[in-house]
């Protein structure tokens, strides 16, 4: 209820950075950045713990409003963006998978094409260009939506009717980005790999369909299939933080909303990247 | 222990009040205010007086700056899930209605039942249909709120506002844009909902409406107070406004601007 969004925004008050006069060198430039950065870095990390907190501790609250709500958001950041995803596998298998095969195949090296394939499409590509393209059609949605509904006072009603804003407005959002880009980098890495070996087909390349899925099979381990869950859902769980966070928490005005949104999106990729690069040493690692 | 039934409902002692948007910014000072069960409250104040701002505060909504806000005898400082209960009791029409756009009147006014009741799906249907009807809003029902007048997106937040049938009923400059006719609607629906409307549970209900027109609320039966310069200053009856000489009150009774040139 209150608490929720006040704990979070609250933490992260960088308003009075951003109207602050500019400053006189570029190492308080610097300094400045640098706590904007701790600043949002600090409302984001409270904000994911926060909804975390109501998605546990409200599990059977109102299941009758938040269950059809979740199925929305899980048809809007999944089964809606099928086709377009199944385009784009089209076109990842085409334009950068088959030429990898063919290349590869120049050279006679088709016994790396397993391991080459799942490096490339199983543990890096697919889950982030899914990530991407779901925050471009998903994630500015969010802050506009949410933005325009804390604006025009939509969030206080919520609040005046008892009803917590983040179990409402958020919890749904967020379980349906990790359900929904989880889900679509399945269907794109299948989609990839597919399309791709039919483009190699197309150019001759010595390799039949059996070999080349016993070869993609055999690179894969169960720690492939386990990071590349935990990635894609830890990819869905902070777009969608990070999108929520700025549509509820800055925007009072309208005109802010556009303002809000362009540095959301940025602050995604950002947190997308950082995610990626975490689970690259966790693949080192282990 | 006090008795429940003589608690007052709204009890402010001293407190100061912060814009919504702002809370650093105090809009209002000093108040002390007791609101007694059963009691018709008009506050007017004229534009940016902080008249919506008491509200929220009244509907913990935000806590008092400074000072102590109470009701139902639980202090508002405090108010989160723990007192979910205190909050029901509530209800608050914003100005405008702040309906939320992605859903049709009908499932605006059903969300309040349907979030806290958790009632059957074919008996929360007959609830909310009786409330449309109770506030003719059927034809509407189906429509959302971007494709309907100013007139029944205010109707359609008050019957949000009353799907749980509070006990406290708060209305943010509930009269304002709308037409004579929808105006005149309303002053009849508060009145009985004030007596005890069989619709809405037959019990008397507690109102405070806010307003930048007192002519409209002209009764013997309500109480009156007026915000000006950061303060709230009781008027009593409507005997005692009429009498005033306040300059204030005079236009918020004329209601009108006089331009000179």
């Amino acid at each position: 209820m209150r608490g929720n969004l006040a704990k979070a925004f609250g933490l992260a008050n960088t308003e009075w950075f951003r109207r602050a006069q500019l400053p006189k060198s570029y190492t308080d430039l610097l300094g400045r950045k640098l706590f904007l950065f701790l600043l949002t870095l600090q409302g984001l990390a409270a904000f994911a713990l926060i909804t975390l907190g109501v998605i546990l501790r409200k599990f059977r609250t109102a299941r009758n409003v938040i269950g059809p709500r979740i199925r929305q958001e899980i048809a809007r950041a999944g089964v809606a963006l099928l086709p377009m995803f199944l385009f784009v596998a089209l076109a990842l298998g085409f334009l950068v998978i088959g030429q990898t095969i063919s290349a590869l195949a120049r050279v006679g090296a088709t016994e790396y094409l397993g391991s080459t394939m799942v490096i490339v499409v199983v543990r890096e590509l697919g889950p982030l260009l899914a990530a991407m393209l779901v925050l471009a059609r998903v994630g500015t949605a969010h802050v506009i939506e949410l933005g325009t509904a804390r604006a025009t006072g939509e969030v206080e009603a919520l609040e005046a009717l008892g009803i917590d804003p983040v179990h409402y407005l958020i919890v749904p959002r967020v379980i349906g980005m990790a359900v929904g880009v989880f889900s679509l980098t399945v269907y794109l890495i299948i989609g990839a790999l597919v399309s791709g070996y039919l483009f190699a087909f197309l150019q001759d390349v010595p390799l039949t369909p059996g070999d080349y899925f016993k070869q993609i099979a055999g690179a894969l381990g169960w720690l492939d299939f386990v990071l590349l869950a935990l990635k894609t859902i830890a990819f869905g769980f902070f777009i969608a933080i990070v999108t929520c966070y700025h549509g509820l928490a800055r925007p009072l005005r309208l005109e802010d909303v556009s303002r809000v949104t362009v540095r959301a999106v940025s602050q995604g990729v950002i947190v997308c990247v950082l995610i990626d690069a975490l689970f690259i040493l966790l693949y080192l690692v282990t | 222990m006090s008795d429940p039934e003589n608690t007052a409902v709204i009890e402010m002692r001293d407190a100061s009040v912060g814009a919504m948007r702002d809370i650093s910014f105090i809009v209002l000072e000093e108040v002390d205010w007791s609101v007694a069960p059963g009691e018709f409250w008009v506050v007017a104040g004229q534009q940016h007086s902080g008249k919506s701002d008491l509200l929220k505060l009244t509907a913990g909504l935000m806590s008092p700056v400074r000072g102590d806000c109470r009701l139902f005898g639980a202090e508002t400082r405090t108010f989160d899930e723990t007192k979910l209960a205190e909050r029901l009791r509530v209800g608050l029409v914003f100005a405008g209605g702040q309906l939320f756009n992605h859903l049709t009147l009908r499932e605006n006014v059903a969300l309040p039942l349907e979030y806290h009741r958790g009632l059957p799906p074919d008996e929360a249907a007959r609830a909310v249909q009786t409330l449309l009807e109770l506030l003719e809003l059927t034809p509407l029902a189906e429509v959302t709120p971007a494709n309907v007048s100013g007139n029944w997106r205010q109707r359609a937040a008050l019957a949000r506002a009353l799907m749980l049938k509070p006990e406290l009923l708060l209305l943010d400059n509930p009269l304002a844009g709308l037409s004579p006719r929808h105006q005149h609607w309303w002053l009849q629906f508060l009145d009985r909902l004030w007596r005890g409307h069989d619709g809405c549970g037959g019990r008397p209900m507690t109102l405070v409406v806010t307003t930048e027109d007192l002519r409209p609320w002209r009764s013997e039966n309500r109480k009156f107070a007026l915000l000006r310069d950061k303060k709230f200053f009781p008027l009593g009856a409507w005997n005692d406004v009429a009498s005033t000489n306040d300059p204030v009150v005079k236009e918020l009774m004329a209601a009108t601007v006089e331009w000179t040139s």
